[in-house]
Order: C-alpha cells, then structure tokens, then sequence
C-alpha cells in the first residue's frame, strides 16, 4: 500500500500495484461480463460461472452478495466491477449511491445541489471526527 | 508543414454519449449542459480542421489488466466504437490518420517517450463523447482522429509534468509533418468526479475553477501537482485531468483561452470545458469568436448547482 498520503483519504480505494495483483481475477471476470453469453451464463448460475475464475471465496462472496465496496477492498476496480453493475441492470450512479450508503434518492439530490463537498472529506481524521 | 493550431479540453462522462443517443439532450437535467456545447460546435465547425489528436482513457475497453500501456496511440486507418456492456454507441466508426499516426509513433518513440503503437483497438466513450460534443450527430466524423490512449486507471498513471512534456513532443512531432495539415488536439476526462467508494460523489468546485485559471496562462504551476492532490482534491477520478496537460504542452506557451464552461452535474461528474487558440492562428478568428460568443445568460437552478459560461 502505498505510504504518501493515499490511506489518510477516507471513503476511497486506490487501485494501486498491491490491489491490481490481489484482484486480477476478480477483474477478469467482471472483464468477461462483456459478452452477452457469458452474462446470460453467469444469470443462470453464478456460481457455477464464478467458479471458472481463480479468485478466493471471499472474493466470490462479494460478488454474490454484491458488496461493491467489498470487492474494492478486495482488489475490485471500479471500471470492472461496473460491468457487473451494468449486467444487473445498474448505472454508475447506482452503484455510486450503494457505495454511499444512501438512497438513489438522496444521492441525486446530493448531486444535483452540487454534490459531495470537500470540506470535512479530506482526512481520515476528519470522518474520525463526524 | 502540418500545424497545431488549437486545443479543447472536455470531460468524456458516459452519461453524456446516453443522452445523446436516447434523444434526451432537452430535458431539463441535460439542456444547460448542451447548450454549453453549442459555441464550441459553431467554433469547431468554422475551423474545420483536417485531424484531431483525441488524448483519452480507456475505460476497460479495449484494454484489461491483462495489457496496460501508458500511452498508446492509435495508427489504424479505423477504430470502432466498442460495446461497453450495453451495446455500442450508434456512432460513426472514427478515421484514422496512419501517416500523421505512424509520423507521431518515431518522431515521439526517437524523443524518449515509448509509445505503445496500437493497430487495432476499439474506442469507447472517453473518445467518442468529446466527437459527439463537438461534432454532434453526422452520418460521419468530418475529421481524421488519432486516438491517444493514457492509463489513468490502474496506479501510478503518468504524472502531471510527463502529460505536459508527452505534449511539447507532439508539437514537435506534427510540426516535422511534410503535408499542410491543420491539427486540433483534444484533452479529457475530468474534471472533478469520484465513483467509487464511500466517498463517491466528491465534487471539488474551487479545484476545478482554479485549474482552469491556471490551465492556460500558468501551466507550470500545474506539472508538478502530485496524484494525491488530485485524489484527495478532486476525487479518485479527477486525476484523469492530468490528460489535459498533454493538450496543454502541445501548444504554444503565449495560446489563449477563447471559450470556458462549467457544468455540475452529468451523472457524478463535474463538467469543464475549455476551448484555447494558438497565436499562429490568424488574429482576425479570434477577435471574431470573442464576439460571437458572447455571454449566454447565466443558469442557476437550483441555487446552488455550479452551471456558468465565461469567455
């Protein structure tokens, strides 16, 4: 993990060499949702599907339970993971209100009133803090 | 001799390249974001450039983890629009210009920046909404593209000072070009927007503004911004904005900003548009978009959703 200053930023999971190495396979898999076949194959049984990939169960977890900050914590990248969202149905700003912990609702309404600010969203400390 | 005569910066949001397609660019959400659009249209139109060099990322596109170049330039003579995993966008395929493409490839290779030929890739959003902000909806692109991909996904991208050198050695590149070609190079991605985590949301208004400010009279203060000011700043996305850097270096130092809009929001993103000229160009075209494009009235609704037009 890198040490200049990335971890003190809350809310936020840098994919860096250590991420991209522990969630290749979880990427790929995410990568291979890019084929309507393999999607429909993956809806009819994903286990079975998630199987075919290398990655560990608590990787496989996350992705059953569709936990979307859980597989970033475990590797996942964004710009994969939202292959799966797409797959479910899902855009961006869906799974970014997921991520939030808030309602569709509210995160529209965050977004258009300008969005989420910087003050108080800088430092670890910061959130420590409420 | 083939010239860089002007740079357009723009953020690439997906969303965008959707409302477009589905027909939806009046509605209330997406009207003042278009409508932002609609001088640079008219100025890119009346310029009519003959290629336009499109600095973009790749959105797990054409590129997985299994390859990730740091910057990848596209020499096919065409690159199709890919199928991001809800059909790909009912746009034109993109021309390529292979001789400026290939021309780029050694001139820059010879200058010390490795480039990762690539002659065959297809282009995703981050190319193709900037083509559809600027060009709107024809039936083809009316300019050569030499697609110039650069990793801002997996860390570390390129830093801020490599963008804006990678940058002066384009210029350097396309000005070696023995055919009177009139390029336009484009930057994007940005510019505040963080998607992923907690955290996601994050719009940094101040930071955006400010990188404007000094985008074109002050580059140099901008090179050496490290990574982590743009996470922290401007979310873990925003660090796309050093792409616009290597628009940046390829013009000149005295170029001016003609055209600026603001937007927030599109989807999760804020939106920074900026249109600069070279002093190369004649001073006749300048002072007359100056004047064309006024001062669109000023859109403020709600109270405090960041939407405005400077010239």
């Amino acid at each position: 993990m890198s040490d200049d200053g990335f971890d003190d930023i809350p809310g936020t999971i840098l994919f860096d060499a250590e991420r991209s190495r522990q969630g290749y396979h979880l990427n790929m898999f995410c990568m291979s949702l890019m084929s309507a076949d393999n999607r429909a194959t993956f809806r009819a049984d994903e286990r079975a599907y998630l199987a075919q990939f290398p990655m560990t169960p608590e990787q496989a977890d996350t992705v059953l339970r569709r936990d979307w900050n859980g597989m970033l914590e475990l590797g996942g990248n964004i710009y994969y993971t939202s292959k799966l969202a797409a797959c479910d149905g899902l855009s961006f700003q869906n799974i970014a209100a997921l991520m939030t912990g808030s309602t569709q609702e509210e995160y529209a309404a965050m977004m258009l009133a300008g969005g989420r600010s910087p003050e108080g969203n800088r430092s670890k400390a910061e959130w420590r803090r409420g | 001799m083939a010239e860089i005569i002007a740079g357009v910066a723009t953020s690439h949001v997906p969303a965008i390249g959707a409302a477009i397609d589905l027909g939806k660019t009046g509605e209330p959400y997406w009207q003042p974001l278009f409508r932002g659009f609609e001088p640079s249209k008219k100025w890119i139109a009346d310029l009519a450039p003959d290629v336009v060099i499109l600095v973009y990322n790749d959105h797990a596109s054409a590129f997985s983890l299994e390859v990730i170049p740091t910057f990848a330039l596209g020499c096919a003579s065409e690159f199709a629009p890919a199928d991001e995993g809800w059909g790909a966008r009912p746009v034109p395929f993109v021309q390529g210009h292979p001789e400026l493409a290939w021309h780029m490839a050694q001139s820059l290779i010879l200058d010390e920046f490795d480039m990762t030929i690539v002659n065959k890739m297809e282009v995703d959003h981050g190319l193709t909404v900037p083509l559809s902000l600027m060009f709107g909806q024809p039936e083809a692109w009316p300019v050569k593209v030499i697609p110039l991909c650069v990793n801002v996904v997996q860390y570390p991208p390129p830093t801020g000072h490599r963008c804006y050198m990678l940058g002066k050695a384009i210029r350097k590149a396309v000005e070696s070009f023995d055919r009177p070609l009139r390029v336009v190079i484009f930057g994007t991605g940005g510019m505040s927007h963080q998607l992923q985590g907690p955290r996601a949301g994050l719009i940094n208004r101040d930071f955006d503004v400010n990188f404007m400010d000094r985008f074109t009279g002050d580059p140099e203060s901008l090179v050496r911004l490290p990574h982590v000011d743009y996470v922290r700043e401007a979310g873990s996305e925003g660090i796309e904005m050093v792409m616009w850097l290597i628009m940046r270096g390829a013009l000149e130092d005295r170029a001016k900003e003609v055209y600026r809009y603001y937007h927030v929001p599109a989807s999760n993103t804020a939106v920074g548009h900026l249109i600069l000229e070279n002093p190369s160009l004649p001073q006749q075209r300048i002072a007359e978009t100056r004047i064309e494009f006024g001062m669109p009235q000023l859109d403020r609704q709600p109270e405090d959703v960041a939407d405005e037009v400077i010239v």
